[in-house]
């Protein structure tokens, strides 16, 4: 036996075995606390710190007056701020569908859940925007047969919520049933396409909003909710919405 | 001659004995510890919740949470730091830098991989595209598609780690798109079942990659109650084999402890997720024997 020629294969077979060898033998698991009794690493606070001043510099600054604080449970089919939501989506989308279709929006239907905080009183910021809106929801512009509108009716008779619209008036009975409903002041024809603004989570059938789906096309305006606020709060002085009858009843 | 040969045959066994010993001295008797760190859902929060909210009060923070990471690192090098997806969306500093901000400060904090979540589609595959050069690792996603979109060949299936002579795969899982992100947002990614993927991911990191340690980065959400058909982590975790840990995400779902399911050859596997917006770290500590005595499935589990 030479010792030369045994070597390669003892460490071949020491490799080998090492190779095999880990074996797991125990596993700990737990969950660790995220708070106030860790100090902060100074140099990514260090690093943070730019970005935050002037993400708060842009979100403190002031671009309109609230007259009063508005909440969505202040009224029971209409509410001032989603009155206010509402025509802002009109108000700002329309120039924009009219120039690229020739058409105008002849409704806006938003959702009672997508109010994401109240408006206070006083000075109104950006920082206000993203509370009522943190989400990215986009205008979309929906053509819809009449017949279907009759269904948005219908959802909307049923739901009993204070949905923000803007362009329709609906006015139901003590025992819900409708008594009239007009949109821009004309009845329902049944036959025309209407132009409804709303945004792309409910156009997808969010909040059961499934009458959509039977759409004729869609047009997307890349125009996100919180920006229709962000620009509508910034063109109004003051800020006064009230509670109507454009959904009410008797 | 007769005694030269028992003279060198000898000198031969002494040496077969002494190298034995020192090889056995250097793999047997040392026991081997991976930790693994991980976050999902972290949604932008990058600054602590203030001390006046309702439900996370002085919870949180990415400063916290770097000198947490750093703190355990510094006790066992042999660390690995993940993300299950949601990086992104959450507090205006998304908004306001498209995830810059949460990219480089995640390399900073040195993470090691992420997965990609749905939420991370929201300013469109070219939003994340964009964003991709600030951050210093990697995304990992098996289970999407990405070669007509402008993330081909950004994302790997898996990665695989050596720490300690222990050699670690990582791979990657997302939820269905479709329904969740507009189409216009994920293009033409294509989404793979999640669980097929898995059981070819399980055999490639075991069979050919010669793995040791088996971690699913998952963001297919914990658990779906009323749909059993929906594939999710603990649906994931009985239908495959040889994946020790799902860390997972998307149903921001709170686990104060792993859970412990059986795989399809009825060993345990752990599903872990914190919840999200940083508001916690898990921790999932592996310890190692090269004692080749030990029976395969011992592994006890403490959690």
């Amino acid at each position: 036996m030479n010792l030369k020629f045994f070597i390669p294969i003892l460490t071949l077979f020491l490799f080998v075995s090492c190779k095999q060898d880990h074996q797991l033998t125990k596993i700990v698991g737990k969950r660790l606390d995220i708070n106030d009794s860790l100090t902060g690493q100074q140099s990514i606070e260090d690093f943070i710190k730019p970005y935050r001043e002037n993400v708060n510099k842009n979100l403190d600054s002031v671009i309109s007056y609230a007259v009063d604080t508005y909440s969505k449970s202040d009224g029971e089919l209409n509410t001032a701020i989603g009155n206010l939501m509402a025509d802002a989506v009109m108000e700002q989308t329309n120039p924009v569908f009219n120039s690229r279709t020739n058409n105008d929006i002849d409704l806006v239907l938003l959702n009672h859940g997508g109010i994401r905080s109240i408006l206070s009183k006083g000075n109104v910021t950006t920082r206000a925007a993203y509370q009522i809106m943190p989400f990215e929801n986009s205008v979309v512009v929906v053509d819809l047969k009449g017949v279907y509108v009759l269904e948005l009716v219908d959802y909307l008779k049923r739901s009993k919520r204070a949905h923000p619209i803007s362009g329709m008036k609906l006015i139901l009975d003590e025992n819900d049933n409708i008594i009239e409903v007009t949109i821009n002041g004309n009845i329902i024809d049944t036959e025309r396409i209407y132009h409804i603004a709303t945004n792309d989570y409910l156009y997808g059938g969010g909040s059961g909003m499934t009458f959509f789906q039977k759409k004729d096309s869609v047009h997307v305006l890349d125009y996100k909710i919180r920006n229709v606020l962000i620009d509508y709060f910034t063109k109004k002085d003051t800020l006064n919405p009230v509670i109507d009858n454009r959904f009410t009843r008797n | 001659m007769k005694r030269r040969a028992f003279i060198q045959q000898t000198a031969a066994s002494t040496a077969l004995v002494t190298l034995g010993s020192l090889g056995l001295q250097s793999f047997s008797s040392k026991t081997k510890k991976i930790t693994i760190l991980h976050t999902n859902d972290v949604h932008s929060h990058i600054d602590p919740f203030g001390p006046d909210d309702g439900r996370n009060a002085n919870k949180g923070g990415v400063a916290r949470r770097a000198s947490l990471v750093e703190s355990i690192r510094k006790n066992n090098p042999n660390t690995l730091l993940f993300d299950a997806g949601d990086i992104f969306q959450g507090t205006p500093y998304f908004n306001y830098y498209g995830g810059e901000l949460e990219f480089k400060l995640m390399s900073m904090l040195k993470y090691d991989c992420a997965t990609i979540g749905n939420h991370d589609f929201d300013n469109g595959i070219e939003g994340l595209y964009a964003q991709l050069p600030h951050a210093k690792f990697d995304f990992i996603s098996a289970n999407y598609d990405f070669s007509n979109t402008v993330l081909d060949t950004h994302v790997k299936p898996y990665k695989t780690f050596v720490k300690d002579g222990i050699k670690i795969g990582v791979f990657g899982l997302g939820i269905e798109l479709n329904g969740l992100v507009l189409a216009s947002q994920f293009k033409e990614t294509k989404y793979l079942n999640p669980i097929e993927i898995s059981q070819d991911m399980a055999r490639i990191l075991k069979d050919d990659e010669k793995c040791d340690l088996i971690i699913c980065l998952s963001h297919l959400g914990y658990n779906y109650k009323n749909n059993d058909q929906k594939a999710s982590d603990l649906t994931l975790a009985r239908a495959t084999k040889d994946i020790d840990l799902i860390i997972g995400g998307h149903t921001h779902t709170f686990l104060p402890k792993p859970t412990i399911e059986k795989n399809s050859d009825d060993k345990n596997v752990l599903v872990n997720q914190v919840g999200c917006y940083g508001l916690y770290l898990g921790q999932v500590d592996f310890y190692f024997d090269s004692n080749k005595n030990k029976s395969a499935d011992g592994a006890s589990i403490i959690v």
